[in-house]
């Protein structure tokens, strides 16, 4: 717990007014102990989990993931086929779940939507959400109109969640008014909070924190506040696009700053690692130091997703080898 | 000055090019010495480790894979005596040595022989080449430790494919003398990997394994656990090598029968100019 869980609610929302009273705030949190974060996660990471508990917890992990492409790359056809497995993930097991959302760039929202809100539904009507990477990922190096003009195009395309990038420069430099007021704007072109706004969409706002660039666990700690602060609905760890993506450590300390949140104002925010996340041992891990660090009320795929691509086919072969008992191998999934 | 202390070894299994403990972290004791039992888990990490060396291995040119192949065979030499201390005859390091030099050779010879342009009534050129099966599992035949080993090894990696041998139960030690030599070679690692311990424990998930291409039987002595083995390779049509007679002299031409039963194929067809 921080000191500033006893803080009014009222009183933090007002800290986005002046650049004085943010820095003082994000300065004054708590600084993480680094031997022990990485310890706290390490011993996380040797839980045994085994049979129904595991069956489980790969379900959830299935639910949990953002299959993501973010390629040059990209083409319609393979957005498709994308969001076609992220609607029936093991084709030949009706009862597996689908995932939780399809990660594309805007320009691939249009084909990634033809597909989840077709008349290809998984049974049950529910379906992945749609998300959609925007402010000129993965730099975040545009001027904030460009940023804004990009954010509404993708909701207007039909995600349903946008994942920004924070001004990491900005952050760096110390500006961190700058990057608040603009993690206010793009929550705007999103659709604010007023759900029920008139013609236009309402998206959930993930705020990409990029903590590989950051380069302390303090500076995570003072940019979670941070986003969440200014609104984000989740706080992901990384776009995948740097060399150090998503850990462990990095990864508690941001649960760690959701938790003392929802203490502090009663605002629940989700927390989402992605890239380098490869393994169904390693999404086992995640769930849980969730479950041993912000709870059981984290263990839904509305508050924890796993930005992913090929964790899903290793998950997939983790779950066929529990229902058949025999070693599946990568020739019977789809690549992408 | 007091008595030197003798340091005494373990022996360990051989995966992806290192030498890990049994992760169940067991071993039993067989030629006096502690040798690892392996699990069905192990079994699977060589799998991994075999699936992920396939590329590298079967994209090397083949006078590339030969040279290394030459290269196990100079070490073989250089650790005659060590095998000898093991037990194992003289004549038979010697053969076991002569055998893979000869598997050697035929790294960029088999090709030729074994695929080439075909005659087609038509405008093409139609040209068949042998291709590596992909990842095969191995079970080691029981006696002669040595040269057995290396009779079922070298046909099965010579033309590309990466292996995954269960070694004898009862005489292992050479079997991680042998992957001692393959490391110390340069030979990538997870092209030969080695497990320890009781077939009934690590075969049977071989021959289930999804993603294993082909299965040795040469050393399985059962004749149920070969059905049942066979019934379970069956569910993914891996290729198949029945058991071998245990009074098989193997010290016999072996002929290319091993090597040509791990490969596919690939006939191209190709339009002629006018």
């Amino acid at each position: 717990m921080t000191a500033t869980a006893t803080s009014a609610h009222s009183e933090l929302t007002e800290l986005g007014r002046s650049e004085t009273a943010l820095r003082t705030f994000l300065h004054g949190l708590p600084g993480v102990d680094q031997v022990g974060a990485e310890q706290r996660a390490a011993q996380l990471g040797t839980r045994s989990i085994k049979t129904t508990a595991k069956a489980q917890a790969i379900d959830l992990a299935i639910r949990m993931v953002d299959l993501t492409t973010l390629e040059g790359a990209d083409t319609p056809g393979k957005v498709r086929a994308l969001a076609a497995k992220a609607l029936r993930p093991d084709p030949a097991d009706p009862s597996c779940p689908h995932v939780g959302a399809v990660c594309v760039y805007p320009s691939m929202v249009p084909y990634a939507a033809e597909v989840l809100r077709g008349s290809g539904r998984a049974a049950g009507g529910t379906a992945p959400h749609l998300a959609s990477v925007a402010t000129a990922f993965p730099s975040g190096q545009a001027p904030l109109e460009v940023k804004l003009a990009d954010t509404r195009a993708a909701v207007e395309a039909g995600a349903d969640e946008i994942d920004m990038v924070i001004n990491r420069g900005a952050f760096l430099a110390g500006r961190y008014r700058e990057v608040y007021d603009e993690i206010v704007a793009i929550k705007e072109a999103c659709g604010g909070d007023d759900a029920g706004r008139q013609g236009r969409p309402r998206a959930h706002l993930k705020v990409i924190l990029e903590t590989g660039e950051l380069g302390t666990y303090d500076n995570v700690r003072r940019a979670s506040w941070l986003a969440m602060l200014a609104g984000g609905d989740f706080i992901k760890t990384s776009t995948g696009k740097v060399p150090v993506a998503a850990t462990l450590p990095v990864t508690l300390v941001m649960l760690e700053a959701v938790r003392d949140f929802r203490a502090a104002t009663g605002r629940q925010v989700g927390v989402k690692p992605a890239g380098g996340i490869k393994t169904t041992k390693d999404a086992i891990k995640y769930l849980v130091m969730v479950n041993e660090t912000v709870g059981p009320d984290w263990l839904d795929p509305d508050w924890f997703r796993f930005g992913a691509s090929s964790l899903l086919n290793d998950l997939l072969m983790q779950r066929t080898k529990l229902t058949t008992g025999v070693y599946a191998g990568p020739d019977y999934f789809t690549l992408d | 000055m007091s008595e030197r202390i003798a340091v005494r070894k373990t022996y360990k299994l051989f995966i992806g090019g290192k030498f890990p403990r049994s992760e169940s972290g067991r071993s039993y004791l067989v030629q006096s010495a502690n040798v690892s039992l392996a699990s069905r888990k192990d079994a699977r990490d060589a799998v991994v480790a075999a699936r992920a060396a396939v590329k590298g291995w079967a994209g090397a040119t083949a006078y590339n894979r030969g040279q290394i192949l030459y290269r196990v065979a100079e070490m073989l030499e250089g650790r005659r005596e060590q095998f000898m201390a093991l037990g194992v005859p003289a004549d038979e390091v010697d053969a076991a040595t002569d055998r893979w030099v000869w598997y050697a050779g035929w790294s960029d010879k088999l090709p030729q022989v074994y695929g080439g342009a075909n005659p087609v009534a038509g405008p093409y050129f139609n040209l068949s080449a042998p291709e590596p099966t992909g990842v095969v599992a191995v079970v080691a035949p029981e006696t002669p430790a040595l040269l057995g080993l290396v009779s079922v090894i070298a046909p099965a990696i010579v033309t590309g494919n990466t292996v995954v041998v269960a070694a004898s139960p009862t005489a292992p030690l050479a079997a991680v003398t042998l992957a001692e030599v393959l490391a110390t070679s340069d030979l990538p690692g997870g092209v030969v990997n080695i497990l320890t311990g009781r077939l009934s424990e690590t075969v049977p998930t071989l021959a289930a394994h999804m993603d294993v291409n082909a299965i040795d039987l040469t050393g399985v002595t059962d004749p149920e656990l070969a059905a049942d083995l066979e019934v379970k390779a069956a569910e993914n049509l891996k290729r198949v090598l029945r058991p071998v007679p245990v009074d098989h002299d193997w010290s016999a031409d072996p002929g290319l029968g091993r090597m040509t039963a791990l490969l596919e194929t690939k006939t191209v067809w190709h339009p002629k100019g006018v």
